[in-house]
């Protein structure tokens, strides 16, 4: 009897060990998941300390300058929203075409893996990579120069694979019956699609479109690569303004500056003054960047939540 | 009305189908064609990207090999094109490259796994439902910031620690980098933890194994190829990362093992060549595209690797 009770015992003392172990392991993974958290914070109180009373509304609306207390963003973040304009008529028709065909139409055969092997592959080129491609092909190779338009055809192909990506997934989710019940209808393949898939696809293929905004708003090695100016005192002509009156689109043909080159020439100067510039458009930046990212990820999950098929 | 009684007379001929319903049908079927064909063109655009990259690092460089023997690229211990004594040596450039590597996956992979591992098999629901997007914004940030943080804050707090550490090193680039490829590395292989069945951790748990003991000897074995994968994007990640190294490690070739030296690494070359203002057609501008080749060639491997291995894990259940 009692040397059951003693095997018990022991029992009871190496279960109470191994447990030790899950709460150890635990503790190891709430603190790992602190490393990051804590690198967020002090990264974003960085930024705000350093960044944060630089921003006023004149830095919004002055040119860069050689003075640091004087110097704006005007042309930087004008010059991201137009790049942003040309890059998002890229990626969104293109990879919502290309999502649609490899979702309903493409056939099995060996071009479709092609594409689909492809796509996968573009997700993991390095985006410097694509600022060569740029250089070699937009700016000489179609004489296209370090332009608007070369920055958003470039940041455009970058994010290409996250909107076709995100397309399929979303397409992907839509019930077989829908198309069934449109086809039994005597609908056809476009009618079904355009009238029904992507519809319904709207919010995932959002959810896609915005992250990879995101992404391409925080790119600067390709377009530095391309050799975007980083000291730009001018605005693009707006459309129908000037002498002579410039065209609709003559903007796309302008040279430029982003944000995040602005905040690296900023930061690559060695006098402390323009690192608080530097902070304060890296504060702009990743408010903006985070929304966008918060944005999607909000949509999505309220696309979990309310949309039961 | 017509069309219902023709295809009642069965003893019609074909033609007399053809009422006003089947021609607007005809019609419909070369839109629908046509749509297809736009459809394509659209899905052929990345391959035409692929092509488009491969033809351009090709052609530039082959101009770059006719001047610079491929023996001197690769043998070389000196990287100076932009010099009157030009050496075309890929080795500086490639150790700064390797080295701010491993210092980012001597962070990423340790904190990478263990994060995952514990969201895939230990978390509440409320923290993994937190945890994950929070990931993700972490992910979200632009390079450059992370870059700056690691030039003006990280660099700074090392030399608390390190006091002989230069301003620009691959140290501090290489642990924010690290930082930045943590989501990467948990993200995926936290997916392939949760694609292994729930029956081998009821098997491990009816034998009276812990949730530890599971997670460990059970779950990360059979999961194996998937976080082999996830280290290897990761790998891929911070080998093509360019901003953090162009800000953080400065940019003067630098043939060292030691992360407490500033070196450049591939990328940042890249970066310094385009700031400046180099003629097209020049040898230092074919340069760029020598580099950038041998880092599309290292990314590609890594990233086939990576595929090869998730395509097992996926085949396996």
């Amino acid at each position: 009897m009692s040397e059951q009770t003693a095997r018990l015992e022991s029992m009871r003392v190496l279960i109470t060990r191994h447990k030790r172990w899950d709460l150890v392991f635990a503790v190891l993974g709430v603190l790992a998941l602190m490393v990051g958290v804590l690198t967020f914070v002090a990264l974003f109180t960085q930024m705000v300390v350093e960044g944060a009373p630089r921003i006023s509304w004149d830095f919004f609306t002055s040119f860069p300058s050689r003075k640091p207390d004087q110097a704006g963003i005007l042309s930087a973040w004008v010059g991201s929203t137009l790049v942003m304009i040309v890059t998002a008529a890229t990626a969104v028709p293109l990879g919502i075409g290309a999502g649609v065909y490899l979702e309903e139409y493409a056939p099995k055969n060996w071009m479709t893996d092609l594409i689909e092997i492809n796509v996968t592959n573009l997700a993991g080129v390095p985006s410097i990579v694509y600022g060569l491609l740029a250089l070699g092909l937009f700016v000489y190779g179609l004489g296209l120069g370090q332009s608007i338009l070369t920055a958003g055809l470039t940041l455009g192909l970058l994010i290409l694979p996250v909107v076709i990506v995100a397309t399929r997934e979303a397409i992907r989710s839509i019930p077989a019956v829908i198309r069934e019940g449109a086809y039994a209808l005597g609908a056809t393949k476009w009618q079904t699609t355009s009238h029904h898939i992507l519809p319904y696809s709207i919010p995932g293929i959002m959810t896609g479109v915005i992250i990879g905004m995101a992404r391409a708003i925080g790119e600067t090695a390709p377009v530095i690569t391309i050799g975007a100016l980083t000291f730009i005192a001018f605005l693009p002509a707006a459309p129908f303004s000037g002498e002579p009156p410039a065209g609709l689109f003559e903007w796309v043909m302008s040279p430029f500056t982003v944000m995040p080159i602005q905040m690296f020439n900023w930061t690559s100067r060695p006098e402390a003054a323009f690192h608080h510039n530097a902070a304060a458009a890296g504060l702009v930046l990743v408010v903006m960047t985070l929304s966008m990212n918060a944005l999607a990820i909000y949509i999505r999950y309220r696309l979990r939540k309310t949309i039961k098929w | 009305m017509t069309a219902i009684s023709q295809v009642n007379s069965i003893e019609g001929l074909p033609d007399t189908f053809v009422s006003d319903r089947l021609a607007r049908r005809k019609l419909r079927h070369v839109q629908e064609r046509i749509i297809e064909f736009i459809l394509f063109l659209a899905a052929c655009v990345s391959v035409a990207t692929t092509i488009g990259i491969v033809v351009i690092l090709l052609k530039e460089s082959f101009v770059f090999f006719q001047q610079v023997s491929l023996w001197d690229f690769l043998t070389d211990t000196q990287w100076t094109p932009l010099f009157a004594d030009a050496h075309y040596g890929i080795m500086p450039l490639l150790s700064g490259t390797l080295v701010s590597s491993m210092v980012a996956l001597v962070v990423a992979i340790p904190l990478g796994t263990i994060i995952a591992i514990y969201l895939s098999e230990f978390a509440p629901f409320t923290v993994r439902e937190v945890a994950k997007p929070f990931l993700e914004l972490l992910s979200g940030v632009p390079t450059i910031v992370y870059g700056y943080f690691a030039l003006l804050f990280v660099t700074p707090l090392l030399q608390v620690l390190v006091p002989s550490l230069p301003g620009f090193n691959l140290l501090s680039a290489g642990i924010v980098m690290g930082i930045m490829i943590i989501p990467t590395v948990s993200s995926v292989s936290e997916d392939a933890m949760r694609a292994v069945p729930m029956a081998l951790r009821e098997g491990s748990y009816a034998m009276g194994a812990t949730r530890y003991q599971t997670a460990i000897r059970v779950v990360t074995p059979a999961a194996f190829s998937g976080i082999a994968a996830a280290y290897i994007l990761g790998i891929s990640r911070a080998v093509g990362e360019t901003m953090i190294l162009a800000v953080a490690a400065g940019m003067q070739p630098n043939l060292t093992w030691n992360p407490l030296e500033p070196a450049a690494t591939i990328t940042a070359y890249i970066v310094q060549v385009a700031l400046g203002d180099l003629p097209h057609g020049s040898v230092g501008y074919q340069t760029i595209f020598a580099a950038g080749l041998t880092l599309a060639l290292m990314t590609l491997f890594f990233n086939v690797l990576g595929h090869l291995l998730r395509k097992r894990y996926r085949q396996a259940y």
